[in-house]
């Protein structure tokens, strides 16, 4: 039981950048822009946030740093793809290979600066980030370390992905980004301010993209700095939209479920099962492939990609 | 006063629309401009972190060719740039999104493999042959399965490719760690270094790789503009509903060509393998795979353009190996003048196909 529940928590801790990504990424596909960038956007929030945070051994600056960086270099993407109308798969590659090329360049730049050769966050943030204590809530038995023993992004995540589903769900902006992920040239009919909405949906998810990066350089990899420590996890978000059936919802769940996949390996019973570690790696994108050809093949309205996602909206060709 | 702005505004409001057809000589000037721009960029991106951009840019080209080797070197990294830039064209020409490039990479380097490791005693020629047929059918059936499900259920290309990347990756990191092991490594995961007979052969220095890739520039070059198979994918392309009216069968042209595509692919799986690594390792395809579709869409999809930017691409990571040494910058710095080229051209893209247009002055 024991063993069960650090699974658990352990599943949760690996898949809260995922849960970032996902939400990023949903609402750039909610504007109708397949952004492959996100593995990108995460490894320059990642870089931004674990410098601000190095420098200033503040929690709050490190993730305004990696959030204003995240939505910065998709403000790239944005502008190549919105207002230039360049292709949004080639743009998404090019965003993916800068981004993660400029992080670690940051980052080794600053390492053979610093004078013990490796860059360490400072004490003061480092317990920051340490998982919360929250007086009786945390010592409650079992629920207490599944609900109340984590460190502050894993709340922020969740926070996030509910804010993102009451957006889209519940608010007129948010339903007219549907509209334009669906039917751009529709939305502009109806008066809908179409280029404005997209940046600033693509510019928040670019942001909330940045801030999961920060959590795998400062949390995932123990305050030093290390090279690619998104280290793919963008690509797996860019799945687990899919997964997610384009929920932010369903993506706290997907990132847990995804998460799980990822540490599976270490929990897996020897006794029950044993499987090569590589086959527990391939697992997330085995099932991710199975569920897009599931969904191709029931062509399930509820969990379809949106309709204009892909292609830029020229407004002269409605 | 705010109604005197709102009009103003209106007046000189800049619409955009879309141009004629833009002349050859047109386009190639303000591409050569863009790029112009992203190098100019590179070098502010360079003097903002300190260094003198010229002396950097002469570090990258002399790093790249100064020495017989260090041109050795840059043709090495070219080789599989190129014959994998040539097989995503193929889909890309059908405006099929084949992301799996680095899967199929990885798929003809392990069927290679396979025979290098566990049949290395076939007469070399035969060999090498048999090795190179492997490739082919590894990367064009690893290829095959997206263009299935896409023709069957209409599946999502650009998302079922990229996770057939992943999967491939782990099919390497499955064998190194299990039934390929190198009982001889000591416990270090990695699979046993090819014996010389199952090796590429080298010519002028360099690994053979080089000459397939220039034979299979001009094979695709033909085979795009001149068969009947080229036509057929420009067909596609376009509309399938149109190709149906031709009396063809845009499914099983979808299929062919992916699956022409992914073997490309997987013969540069099989040159990076026997004739680079001498080993399967993870790193087969490296990226590799990606930059192939940058590459690509760069030059436009036209074979010969490939060969230009896959090359271009190669001086400035092999030159970029360098900066390590003699500026203490981490070779990364490749990656970030790649993404401010592209950037740069995407950009200039635009306005080859687009214009500005005030409308004020158009409609008065």
């Amino acid at each position: 039981m024991d063993m069960f529940i650090n699974f658990l928590v352990a599943a949760v801790l690996a898949g809260t950048s995922l849960l970032y990504g996902t939400v990023g990424e949903i609402l750039d596909q909610k504007s109708g822009h397949l952004n492959l960038g996100v593995e990108g956007m995460m490894a320059i929030g990642a870089c931004a946030g674990f410098m601000a945070g190095y420098r200033s051994d503040s929690l709050v600056i490190a993730i305004l740093a990696a959030f204003l960086s995240g939505a910065a270099a998709a403000l790239i993407y944005a502008v190549l793809t919105v207002t230039f109308m360049a292709d949004q798969n080639v743009t998404g590659l090019t965003l993916t290979i800068f981004g993660c090329g400029l992080s670690n360049f940051i980052g080794e730049y600053n390492i053979t600066r610093s004078e013990t050769g490796n860059l360490k966050l400072p004490e003061h943030i480092m317990s920051q980030l340490r998982s919360v204590h929250i007086p009786v809530l945390s010592d409650i038995p079992i629920v207490g370390k599944l609900l109340f023993s984590y460190n502050i992004f894993i709340y922020l995540g969740v926070i996030i992905a509910i804010i993102v589903f009451i957006y889209l769900n519940k608010t007129k902006a948010g339903l007219n980004l549907r509209t334009i992920g669906e039917n751009p040239a529709a939305a502009d009919a109806v008066g809908i301010h179409v280029v404005r909405s997209k940046y600033i949906n693509l510019l928040i998810g670019g942001g909330i993209c940045g801030i999961g990066g920060a959590y795998c350089s400062m949390v995932v990899c123990g305050g030093v700095w290390m090279s690619n420590s998104v280290n793919g996890m963008g690509w797996i978000s860019v799945a687990l939209v899919i997964f997610a059936a384009w929920s932010p919802l369903k993506a706290i769940g997907g990132s847990l479920v995804f998460g799980a996949f990822s540490v599976l390996k270490y929990y897996m019973p020897k006794s029950i099962i044993t499987l090569p570690n590589a086959f527990y790696d391939m697992l997330p994108f085995v099932i991710t492939a199975l569920i897009l050809i599931i969904t191709s093949v029931k062509k399930n309205k509820g969990r379809m990609q949106p309709a204009s996602c892909g292609i830029n909206y020229f407004r002269e060709e409605r | 006063m705010a109604e005197q702005a709102v009009q103003n505004h209106e007046k000189f409001r800049i619409r955009i629309s879309k141009r004629a057809e833009v002349g050859t000589k047109k386009a190639i000037i303000l591409r050569a401009v863009s790029i112009i721009a992203a190098i100019i960029a590179g070098g502010l991106f360079i003097f903002c972190i300190g260094y003198d951009p010229f002396s950097v840019y002469g570090t990258i080209i002399k790093g790249a060719f100064s020495t017989q080797m260090a041109f050795q070197a840059t043709v090495k990294v070219m080789i599989p740039l190129l014959i994998s830039s040539l097989g995503v064209t193929l889909a890309f020409k059908m405006k099929f999104w084949n992301i799996g490039a680095e899967g199929q990479i990885i798929a003809g380097a392990i069927c290679a493999s396979y025979f290098a490791l566990f049949h290395a005693d076939i007469p070399h020629f035969l060999l090498i042959v048999i090795m190179f047929i492997a490739g082919i059918i590894g990367g064009g059936l690893y290829g095959l399965i997206p263009a299935f499900f896409k023709a069957k259920f209409g599946t999502n290309e650009t998302l079922f490719t990229l996770m057939l990347n992943y999967i491939a990756l782990y099919v390497i990191v499955w064998l190194r760690d299990g039934a390929w092991a190198d009982p001889e490594s000591g416990g270090f995961p990695k699979i046993a270094r090819f014996v010389p007979n199952a090796q590429l052969d080298k010519v002028g220095g360099i690994q053979i790789g080089w000459i397939i890739g220039l034979i299979l520039t001009a094979v695709v070059f033909v085979y795009l503009r001149f068969t009947k198979h080229g036509y057929e994918i420009n067909v596609v392309s376009e509309s399938h509903a149109t190709a149906r009216y031709a009396g063809m069968d845009p499914k099983k042209i979808m299929l062919r060509t992916m699956f022409f595509s992914g073997a490309v692919c997987g013969i540069a799986g099989m040159v990076q393998a026997t004739g680079s690594d001498m080993t399967l390792a993870t790193s087969v395809a490296g990226g590799v795979g990606f930059t192939a579709i940058i590459v690509a869409w760069l030059a436009q999809l036209e074979p010969i353009g490939i060969l230009i930017v896959s090359f271009l691409f190669s001086v400035l990571e092999k030159g970029s190996s360098v900066m390590q040494s003699t500026f203490g910058l981490s070779p990364y710095c490749a990656d970030v003048l790649q993404g401010i080229i592209l950037f740069f051209v995407l950009a200039g893209e635009f306005f080859i196909r687009y214009k500005f247009v005030a409308s004020g002055k158009e409609r008065s």
